[in-house]
């Protein structure tokens, strides 16, 4: 199967004003830009990176479990190599991934609007963003540190490897974080065309408003936590080391009030994703659009009250588990209602397999088992034996991990064509697709696994009965790794050398397509008027020459 | 009936990959376990059948062909709300129940204080002997530990009892547990704490009851000190030596020593102390050193000097920083270190090895 192309621009695209790309040209009109298109693209260009880093940390990681003692690098390069992994992935990945690209490219063009509301307030986020990483970076190179992505008090207050950078890295991401949040929440509530109302909202950007609220509420307690540790650090004030009068805990309290909701700031994009493949693959209406758009309220809301269960083996009295185990249940809750009506929308469908929509199927799979996972994590009972071994690990990666890779690899296949105007190959994009999930499935699948036998988590050496499941994920590992690589190359060819894509290669019915691939600089020609519901066919969506 | 719950229990736990059975709550813990797996299991593969059945029937097959719009009535939400409900409910129910049931401790339990530091367990019986790395309790008694960390946050997991708790500086907490099988079971440091983390193991050793006092009063008649209490002797003739050591164990704690140097003969930046006294080390230079007392202190005043065949360079000088009687308790300290097992073999592989699971 592939995607012909448009022969010549049809008369009606070709367009008055140039594409945004060819708008400008110069290597200062990219890096002083303020078109919410191209902040998108600089985004996508540095969270490729980092997250290709960040795999190669984990490659690193795996290798070096291949044997139970010492393979590839000693005890204290690994340690550095798993904080380094934490540290890139979440910070650096996962949490600006899918707002920062798909939310700045997609959001002005989905609700009718030629920009975000504060243009140049995005690309201070940009910057903030990129000080990040490459202080982050900087700090990497300047020796690392060795605390976990966690930063778990007293031992990163008392560490000698150089921990300041890194947390100063994420307090700054922090900020970078805050500042879109503030940008999208106005932009959504200030800047819809006429007609767009409330219940006409993508899912996509439902979930972005989502994720922005949490990012503007719970950020800031992070950034507080990280410069309480840092300067617990540098002067010994005693606000977390027992040795100074401190309290270990009350940092594992902070820290999980913010990184637990930060969950659902990397997942709730995922899920946003995840809707408008479906809505526009299964070729009808979704299912149940207010209850996937009320049931992302519920995790924002219930996700802030959850974070006690990271601490059921910490001390906590056994009331406070029992309410934060309940409420973690709840999240379970919300999360199935969105399954369900993900799949109930193929029912009577007319399913259209492309590379997306398998990402997509990918992605069910890993959400229901990694979610079913969270549900027996959340059985405090259960959790005391499973707490900080590789079956939490194995848990995070299905759901969170599985969820944002395969909806920021899957949305990039899905919105490519709009974005560059190009084609990809589809055959290969295929080829890619089935080696990601199978990859992802095979490495973390022996890991649940692991966690039942008792494998403690950032274990650099391990008895030799747990060697047999470490290769098994090894070697999967390496098979998800090719994967990824192979839908990196595929799309730098289509970038290059693909075909030139048409308006709506898809024959998807969502607002975005309506647009030229690629869009104008000021993304309209006249102010839209939106008059329709967001998956609402209406038969003229036919598949540009497909086969 | 019973041999068929047997059976049961059995076949879900060699599936499931989990450990041996051997505290009083493992088997309730398993039971619980069990259940959730398998229904949220069937659960997510009957979805994944529904998926796959979906889009085998659904599959797109026109270039015009839009599907029919399905509007579910509001029982469909209903079900999907109610349903896993019921069920997450049911689990959260027995999980707490079971939770307050590990987090009550018997009155009648025996006591031992646990403390963890990087990067070795040791033990103490409030009226018998000190031990590092293993943990020898009575079968069918109830055992309450009250742990507590000399530096980082530790935690003390042990797979077969299905139990964990974590070891912090500053505060005693509690875990306990009734053994049920004679055997020796894995502990496991589970809160990552530095670079021995994953080297940070013990053993709980579960023994008969008879067996157990046997072995408790001969600890407390021995006049040689064994290796369970090699360096807290109660034999009063070696009170003073006793004292030294006690204070060099701190001093070595203190002054960052065991950040590098393991006590329980697991590989790290430096040679391991267990056994180092008297031993012949291979030098970088292919020398070869007895390890005596003018060596030890040697090593920490001008550490590279003579440098152990296969360590790198790293180790900072103590010159100024310990006093003559500091470094001097540090040498009983480290005298009083003895493995006979580790004396012919130095500085190689793990001293404790985990038994394998039957």
């Amino acid at each position: 199967m592939s995607l012909a192309v448009v022969p010549e621009a049809a008369p009606h695209e070709a367009a008055q004003e140039p594409d945004y790309i060819r708008a400008k040209s110069g290597v200062l009109s990219w890096l002083l830009t303020v078109d919410h298109k191209r902040i998108a693209l600089l985004y996508l260009g540095t969270v490729t990176i980092t997250f290709f880093l960040g795999g190669l940390f984990a490659l690193a990681l795996r290798t070096e479990l291949l044997v139970p003692d010492h393979g590839i690098m000693d005890a204290m390069t690994y340690n550095r190599m798993f904080t380094l992994h934490g540290v890139t992935m979440v910070f650096f990945f996962m949490i600006p991934a899918i707002p920062g690209v798909f939310g700045n490219f997609f959001l002005p063009i989905m609700i009718g609007a030629h920009d975000v509301a504060f243009p140049r307030l995005n690309l201070l986020s940009y910057y903030l963003y990129l000080a990040a990483v490459i202080l982050g970076l900087w700090g990497m190179i300047h020796g690392g540190t060795d605390t976990g992505w966690t930063f778990y008090t007293p031992y990163s207050t008392t560490t000698t490897t150089a921990v300041l950078p890194i947390l100063a890295a994420a307090f700054i991401n922090g900020f970078s974080s805050i500042l879109t949040g503030v940008n999208f929440i106005v932009t959504i509530h200030t800047l819809r065309a006429d007609g767009l109302h409330w219940m006409r909202l993508p899912l996509f950007l439902w979930s972005i408003y989502g994720t922005a609220v949490i990012q503007v509420l719970a950020t800031p307690v992070i950034g507080i936590t990280l410069a309480l540790a840092g300067v617990e650090h540098f002067l010994g004030t005693g606000i977390f080391d027992p040795a100074h009068g401190g309290d270990p805990i009350l940092f594992q309290h902070l820290f999980w009030f913010y990184s637990h909701p930060a969950v659902y700031i990397m997942v709730l994009p995922a899920f946003g994703v995840a809707s408008e493949l479906v809505g526009a693959f299964t070729r009808k209406p979704l299912v149940g659009y207010k209850m996937i758009a009320l049931s992302t309220f519920g995790i924002a809301f219930v996700g802030f009250l959850a974070w006690g269960h990271h601490l059921f083996t910490s001390g906590q009295s056994a009331v406070d588990a029992g309410v934060f185990g309940f409420v973690s249940m709840l999240i379970g809750i919300f999360t199935s209602i969105k399954i369900f009506n993900w799949v109930a929308s193929m029912y009577k469908a007319s399913i259209y397999m492309t590379s997306p929509f398998l990402y997509t199927l990918g992605f069910f799979f890993l959400t229901v088992f990694g979610g079913m996972s969270g549900v027996a994590l959340a059985t405090i009972s259960l959790d005391v034996h499973w707490q900080d071994t590789y079956f939490v690990i194995a848990h995070f990666h299905f759901i969170m991990a599985g969820g944002v890779v395969l909806m920021f690899v899957g949305g990039l296949h899905y919105w490519f064509p709009k974005m560059f105007g190009k084609l990809y190959n589809e055959g290969w994009a295929m080829v890619a697709a089935v080696l990601v999930i199978l990859g992802f499935i095979g490495t973390f699948t022996p890991q649940f696994l692991l966690g039942n036998e008792g494998m403690p988590r950032r274990y650099y050496s391990y008895p030799p009965h747990f060697q047999f499941l470490h290769v098994t994920s090894t070697i999967f590992a390496y098979i998800l790794g090719m994967g990824l690589l192979l839908a990196l190359i595929n799309l730098i060819i289509g970038l290059i050398n693909g075909p030139r894509a048409g308006n709506n290669p898809w024959g998807a019915p969502q607002y975005e397509w309506d647009t030229p691939s690629p869009p104008p600089e000021h993304n309209f020609s006249a102010t839209p008027v939106i008059n329709r519901d967001p998956y609402e066919y209406r038969g003229q969506e036919i598949i540009e020459n497909a086969n | 009936m019973i041999f068929a719950a047997a059976f049961y229990n059995d076949w879900m736990r060699r599936i499931l990959d989990l450990p041996d059975q051997a505290s009083s709550i493992a088997p309730e813990v398993d039971q619980l376990h069990y259940f959730v797996i398998a229904v949220t299991m069937l659960g997510a593969i009957g979805l994944t059948i529904a998926t796959i059945y979906f889009f085998a029937k659904y599959r797109y097959r026109g270039k015009q062909m839009i599907g029919q719009e399905y509007k579910p009535g509001p029982m469909f939400e209903v079900v999907a709300v109610s349903g896993p409900l019921a069920f997450f409910l049911l689990w959260f129910f027995i999980g707490f129940h079971q939770y307050v049931e590990i987090s009550s401790v018997p009155d009648d339990a025996m006591e031992v204080y646990v403390m963890g530091k990087k990067w070795m367990w040791k033990f103490a019986y409030p009226d018998g002997p000190n031990a590092v790395g293993v943990l020898r309790v009575p079968v069918g008694r109830p055992v309450k530990l009250l742990m507590t960390s000399r530096d980082v946050i530790h935690s003390f997991f042990v797979p077969a009892f299905r139990l964990k708790k974590d070891v912090i500086p500053g505060r005693y907490s509690e875990l306990w547990f009734t053994a049920t099988k004679p055997g020796s079971y894995q502990v496991f440091c589970a809160e990552y704490c530095g670079t021995g983390h994953s080297m940070m193991r013990a053993e709980v050793v579960a023994m008969p009851q008879a067996e157990f006092d046997t072995w408790m009063a001969q600890q407390r008649n021995s006049p040689i000190p064994s290796q369970q209490d090699s360096y807290q002797s109660k034999n009063e003739p070696q009170r003073g030596q006793a004292n030294m050591v006690v204070q060099g164990e701190r001093l070595a704690g203190e002054k960052g020593c065991l950040k590098c140097h393991s006590v329980d003969g697991s590989a790290h930046i430096g040679p391991t102390w267990l056994g180092l006294y008297h031993r012949a080390e291979r030098l970088s230079t292919g020398e070869t050193q007895l390890v005596d007392e003018p060596y030890i202190t040697d090593s920490m005043m001008n550490p590279t000097a003579k440098l152990v065949a296969g360590y790198g360079p790293v180790m900072p000088t103590y010159m100024g920083k310990l006093t003559a009687p500091e470094s001097a308790a540090i040498v009983e300290y480290i005298k009083s270190l003895r493995d006979p097992q580790l004396q012919a073999q130095p500085s190689e592989g793990p001293a404790y090895e985990p038994g394998r699971r039957p």
